[in-house]
């Protein structure tokens, strides 16, 4: 039997927020000084203040065990990143208790404390200090840290002047170089490109794999099914699924679907909504050639997208964008801008738009939903955004040939392009001297 | 891989015998200074004061010359307004001298009141994203400004050699009173930095505060000018036994008393304790309100 890493009991954590274009959240001495006699009389006559009370975790337990490795799913604004800062003492809990057995390392974003005035020696100390690492430590390690990062040329050379790349790699080489028993990761793997990703996900499962226990937060699905074996699901700071990583991630998906888009939908959660409102989606599916609603397809499967929406306030012209983001770096991986109309719309106007995307080749897994509807003419204003509020598109294999399988830590690449051998070199002095009927036929691979 | 405990394990396995290593919960109420804790993260202590030393003279072209300017032009001033046109007695030292070591000691005080008040504003970033004891933050200014201070001092022996004023025995207490500056800029930067996160009201007003301090102490005059009668009284300002204690041991005399330093003291612990105690109330709330 496995020792307890961490035990959860009731855990809740609330935040006074403004009531809607209320007063900011810090508030001057002047601002309370006036206040106060107000305040006061009205807490005399138990009246509703102005702040109110929004529970980001509410109740949450759990347990962990040595060793385990967790991932913590959930949407925007679900609690994942207010449980970690819990649990990294950052901030405190409104309610319940906690406890962990071990020492702790908390990475809540690559980089921290990085000073770009400070050569990349003196920030390797102070980020290394700051993550909770004695000095000797730091320079036992430094060796290999600068080793990891590969910046052994600039080490004395101020990180302002680093590429992002060189700095990303030096910031998540002090990280990984920390060595405590339980590891609390949050969206760390939401920056860099795909092959910083995979550096990152492989060293996670190094650690993983040495025994530690591992707690990642993400809504990085892919990620947290390549990486945990567990995986609890937050919404509205209560737990709601926990158990193995599959059932959780299917009680996920199922809510994801569950979820339809309206107007309103995640228009209070600016991350994944965004826009003016002018124009909004009332409705969303993502459909095979038949009209049946699906998430998921094989590669080559033709995609079809109904999107419906109402116009508010009138514009000039009206076009739809539907992107397809990675699952792993999030990075746009493709996207189709179509053009609907470029007459002024009056509002009040409500289309539905079929977008069909034939022969879907891109690599199987998960790829997120990035979708817009703005005015004809190319602006920088936002009318209304859907990133990742619906469920993902999800590709699958359904093949043999390893190429066609997930596996983060092999560059096989997003898009499977049609390519074909057209010539051929003789391989052998045998081959050379083979009649020309025997040769192998040029033949088009997918 | 492990099996998932999906389902809850109820019993506490390991026993009484194994203890968190850290229990979290909502603390209310006051709670005393955690200083084993402290203790465990004094290299990032001294690691933030030396990256406030890099960073404060980095691409600078005269660099830490900054450090001899600053109080050398304000003594020179002082030495022309006060000591030749409003001819302010200086204790029977040459004026100069005089105020320069007041504003050596002076100027460490201010330093830190004004680099510690700051700190957690500056530092807010490290603050939402990691835990280490918040009280290395202002701390790490109080030892930062040791850096400026020991240039300061090596700058007033010259002067000092250049007028030929020769240190007395009591040279020896001199670290004495420079550890009451500290405790008393560490006391009252406590407190200013704590509260400067939930009011940036103390952004604006620290300049101000610190100018009218500086002339409610006797850095550019003597205590001599004070009434006797109110000295006691005059020093219930924590900087006076500062600047008058720096200049009693390195110039060998000044207006100082031993009541007059214990008034200060006991006032300097009275503040630190508070600002302590205060600060470790308030941090709590940092990561959400900085």
């Amino acid at each position: 039997m496995t020792d307890v890493a961490i035990n959860v009991e009731g855990i809740a954590k609330s935040y006074r927020i403004a009531r809607a274009l209320g007063r900011q959240p810090y508030r001057t001495l002047q601002e309370e000084v006036i206040a106060l006699p107000k305040n006061l009389w009205k807490r005399a006559l138990s009246r509703a203040d102005t702040m109110e009370t929004f529970w980001a975790l509410d109740d949450v337990s759990f347990e962990v065990r040595t060793g385990e490795v967790v991932g913590i799913i959930g949407r925007n604004g679900a609690g994942k990143s207010t449980l970690l800062k819990l649990l990294s003492r950052i901030t405190q809990p409104t309610r319940g208790r906690a406890e962990i057995y071990g020492r702790i390392g908390a990475l809540l974003e690559v980089g921290t404390g990085f000073h770009p005035e400070l050569t990349g020696r003196e920030n390797i100390f102070l980020s290394g200090a700051i993550l909770g690492m004695r000095k000797t430590e730091i320079a036992r390690q430094f060796d290999a840290i600068v080793s990891f990062a590969e910046v052994e040329q600039f080490i004395d050379t101020p990180i302002k002047r680093y590429s992002s790349g060189m700095y990303t790699r030096l910031a998540f080489a002090v990280a990984a170089h920390l060595e405590p028993e339980i590891l609390l990761v949050d969206e760390v793997l939401a920056v860099g490109d795909a092959s910083f990703q995979k550096k990152c996900l492989g060293k996670m499962e190094d650690v993983a794999g040495e025994g530690r226990t591992v707690f990642f937060v993400s809504h990085n699905t892919q990620a947290v099914r390549q990486l945990c074996s567990r995986g609890i699901l937050l919404e509205h700071g209560r737990v709601v699924a926990d158990g193995p990583v599959d059932g959780t991630m299917a009680v996920y998906n199922q809510r994801l679907r569950d979820m339809r888009v309206d107007a309103e939908t995640g228009v209070n959660n600016p991350e994944n909504r965004r826009g003016s409102g002018a124009v909004r989606f009332t409705g969303v599916s993502v459909e095979d050639m038949e009209g049946n609603e699906r998430y998921s397809f094989e590669m080559g499967d033709s995609v079809r997208f109904r999107l419906a929406m109402t116009v508010n306030t009138p514009m000039r012209g009206l076009a739809v964008v539907v992107a397809l983001r990675s699952g792993l770096s999030r990075e746009m991986v493709t996207s189709a801008r179509h053009v609907i109309t470029t007459d002024a719309v009056p509002a009040g106007v409500s289309t539905t738009v079929v977008v069909d995307f034939p022969d879907v080749y891109i690599r199987p897994g998960e790829y997120p939903l990035y979708l817009q509807a703005t005015e004809a003419i190319q602006s920088a204003t936002n009318y209304d955004v859907l990133d990742d509020l619906t469920p993902p598109l999800v590709i699958t294999g359904g093949s043999s040939r390893p190429h066609d399988n997930f596996d983060p830590a092999q560059p096989y690449g997003l898009f499977s392009l049609p390519s074909r051998i057209t010539a051929e070199q003789p391989a052998s002095p045998e081959a050379a001297e083979a009649p020309a009927g025997n040769r192998m036929r040029p033949h088009i691979m997918r | 891989m492990t099996a998932p405990a999906a389902t809850a394990h109820r019993d506490r396995p390991g026993g009484a015998t194994r203890r968190p290593t850290v229990v979290i919960e909502p603390a209310s109420g006051w709670s005393a200074l955690n200083l084993r804790e402290l203790w465990t993260y004094r290299d990032l202590l001294f690691i933030l004061a030396g990256r406030d030393i890099k960073l404060r003279y980095k691409q600078t072209g005269l660099g830490i010359t900054w450090v001899v300017l600053q109080p050398l032009v304000a003594a020179m001033i002082f030495t022309i307004m006060f000591g030749r046109f409003a001819k302010l007695p200086s204790d029977g030292h040459p004026y100069i001298v005089f105020v320069f070591s007041g504003i050596v000691a002076w100027n460490y005080f201010a330093a830190v009141l004004q680099r510690a008040g700051n700190s957690l504003i500056t530092d807010s970033k490290l603050i939402t994203k990691v835990y280490f004891p918040r009280l290395a933050i202002p701390l790490a200014s109080t030892f930062s400004a040791m850096i400026d201070l020991a240039v300061s001092l090596s700058v007033l022996g010259v002067i000092m050699l250049v007028y030929r004023v020769v240190p007395t025995w009591r040279l020896v207490t001199l670290p004495l009173f420079i550890g009451l500056a500290a405790v008393t800029a560490t006391g009252v930067s406590l407190w200013l930095s704590a509260l400067n996160v939930r009011y940036r009201d103390f952004a604006h007003a620290m300049p101000f505060i610190i100018q009218v301090w500086m002339f409610a102490s006797p850095v550019a005059y003597a205590t001599t000018l004070v009434p006797e009668r109110w000295r006691l009284i005059y020093s219930l300002n924590p900087a006076v036994a500062i600047v008058e204690g720096v200049r009693w041991s390195v110039l060998g005399s000044s207006a100082i008393t031993l009541p007059m330093v214990l008034i200060s003291a006991a006032l300097a612990l009275v503040v630190f304790t508070g600002g302590a105690f205060f600060f470790r109330r308030v941090e709590r709330g940092f990561a959400d309100s900085v």
